[in-house]
């Protein structure tokens, strides 16, 4: 690709399509998409499109957290998105993204899930997170990460009680209504933020002619608070301490504005209730 | 820095927002057009069981007897003069190309060429025998279908914006800084990299950007209408333009300016 003018023009702030270096492509975020999920959303962002359904389901807590239930990751890299998925092709990739997510939900804090275990030992929800990749405009970890926040926060768990009978055997209700659920509280739940490092200047949200001209770049997923919960750096070139520094400072203050802009579009579309037109698919 | 988070919003349908009294007549390869025999069959069409049938996706377009389907979408097919715009992946390796070309122009090379001979198979060979051809220095390069590229005398502009573009006939559109004079002597074997100024790349982008947004909106690509799409863009920021209701406004505008202009 033009290499040269793409370089020279991080120097002063002007990307090709005119955006600044911290400017993001204008993002589409719908939630409820697909209908049998307990929780679904889809992002898009320039030419990349995401769709993520959350399912809850009832599994066993795991032997060394037996007060907590969990999540599970699972990314299909449509063929649909790029012709280089073609058949296997975009199983590296996916596995990357899932063992990406594992990583910035693996700590106390991104999810309560104490709150998703029905009784210890025995019973918890297990939430099974699927992203689907429709297609692939560049900047792929950051809209995932939007879509799956948006996701987990579009999620109903059915409220559940825990009957115990005289001879200590337990039955599971789970109730009547369908509109009686629990939410989860996705305020900790963090953000990625992808600098990519161009000549001497990084820039966030790159295309995929962007991301064809840098050599370095690095994953920061942060809360909404600023705090970094994991940093990773993808690609063949090198990063300076200096650099990954300065990456990681823009990647804070750029991921807090991201959680402020998508929780208020959230509650926006929350509060349009249950008459809103959904766009979905064919709109 | 800036971030703009919406909610979608259905897509109006163009015929609507155009006020288009009859409606497109759109078919896919193998409905049926008529089965009328006493047309001619022309572009996209071929003649199967009595009856006219489409070969390619598209509208159909009826000329008195003679009747063609507009493919929305195509892959480019070469014609002798054409202009071309692309990257040299592979060279045909002769002796008179070892020792002559490979010092001007190499595998990676972004260049413009003029058709010199199709082929049956639907290959192309090229030419660059004219100083104007040759090697890509500094621009953007756009990627559009074929289709929108209209055929003109001239392929090479300069816009009075203050850049440069080559249409290629085969959607790739190059998007370049006018030259301050034209180099007579080097001709198209020398690669301009001095840094272009933040202005000239303002220009640039913008008319990337405009390019992209008449793509969009299915509007076919020529000096004219590119120019009036950047009139039209002007009171707007360029990362702005790519916004889907700026995009639609612009564009619009630039259809009714088309219109005067033709009437």
């Amino acid at each position: 690709s033009h290499s040269i003018p793409v370089r020279s023009s991080e120097t002063e702030d002007l990307r090709v399509d005119g955006r600044g270096c911290e400017d993001y492509r204008c993002v589409e975020v719908e939630t409820d998409v697909v209908s049998n999920t307990s929780g679904s959303a889809r992002v898009k962002l320039g030419h990349t499109d995401i769709l993520v359904g959350v399912k809850a389901e009832m599994g066993t807590p795991k032997l060394e957290k037996p007060n907590e239930g969990y999540l599970e990751f699972f990314v299909d890299c449509s063929a649909n998105a790029t012709p280089e998925f073609e058949g296997r092709g975009g199983d590296d990739l996916g596995t990357e993204i899932a063992n990406t997510l594992y990583r910035i939900f693996n700590n106390k804090s991104s999810i309560d899930l104490k709150s998703l275990c029905i009784s210890p030992r025995e019973h918890c929800w297990v939430l099974y997170v699927d992203v689907l990749l429709l297609e692939c405009g560049g900047n792929l970890f950051d809209a995932i990460s939007i879509a799956v926040k948006a996701a987990l926060f579009n999620t109903r768990i059915p409220r559940v009680r825990v009957l115990e009978d005289e001879e200590g055997s337990k039955d599971i209700e789970l109730s009547d209504d369908p509109y009686d659920c629990i939410r989860l509280s996705v305020e900790n739940v963090p953000c990625i933020v992808t600098l990519c490092k161009i000549g001497y200047r990084h820039v966030v949200d790159a295309t995929l002619q962007e991301e064809a001209c840098s050599l370095a770049s690095l994953l920061v997923s942060v809360t909404s608070k600023g705090v970094v919960t994991c940093m990773r750096k993808v690609g063949k070139g090198s990063l300076d301490p200096e650099s990954i520094f300065e990456m990681m400072e823009t990647g804070k203050r750029v991921g807090k504005v991201l959680h402020t802009s998508l929780q208020s579009v959230l509650h926006k579309e929350e509060s349009l209730g249950p008459k809103r037109q959904k766009v979905g698919f064919l709109g | 820095m800036a971030m703009e988070m919406r909610l979608p919003v259905a897509r109006k349908r163009l015929s609507e927002s155009l006020g288009r009294e009859s409606k497109k007549h759109l078919v896919v390869p193998g409905d049926t057009i008529t089965t009328d025999t006493g047309f001619m069959r022309g572009h996209g069409t071929y003649m199967g069981e009595e009856k006219l049938i489409a070969s390619v996706a598209g509208s159909v377009e009826r000329v008195n007897k003679l009747i063609c389907v507009k493919a929305l979408k195509t892959r480019y097919n070469g014609e002798v003069g054409d202009i071309v715009v692309g990257r040299i992946t592979e060279r045909r390796r002769s002796a008179e190309d070892e020792l002559a070309m490979r010092g001007f122009l190499q595998e990676g090379d972004l260049i413009s060429a003029e058709v010199q001979a199709v082929f049956s198979d639907g290959a192309v060979s090229l030419h660059t025998r004219s100083l104007k051809y040759g090697k890509l220095g500094q621009g953007v390069l756009v990627q559009v279908s074929p289709s929108l590229v209209k055929r003109q005398k001239t392929h090479f502009h300069d816009l009075p914006c203050g850049a440069s573009v080559i249409l290629g006939n085969n959607g790739f559109i190059w998007i370049y800084p006018t030259p301050e004079h034209k180099e007579e002597d080097a001709g198209g074997f020398i690669a301009n990299l001095e840094p272009v100024s933040l202005a000239d790349r303002e220009v640039i982008s913008r008319l990337r950007n405009c390019i992209i947004s008449l793509v969009t909106q299915r509007m076919m690509l020529y000096d004219t209408s590119i120019l009036y799409c950047y009139e039209a863009s002007l009171p707007h920021q360029i990362k702005d333009i790519l916004k889907p209701e700026i995009m639609e406004e612009i564009v619009m505008e630039t259809r009714q300016r088309l219109l005067e202009q033709e009437g």
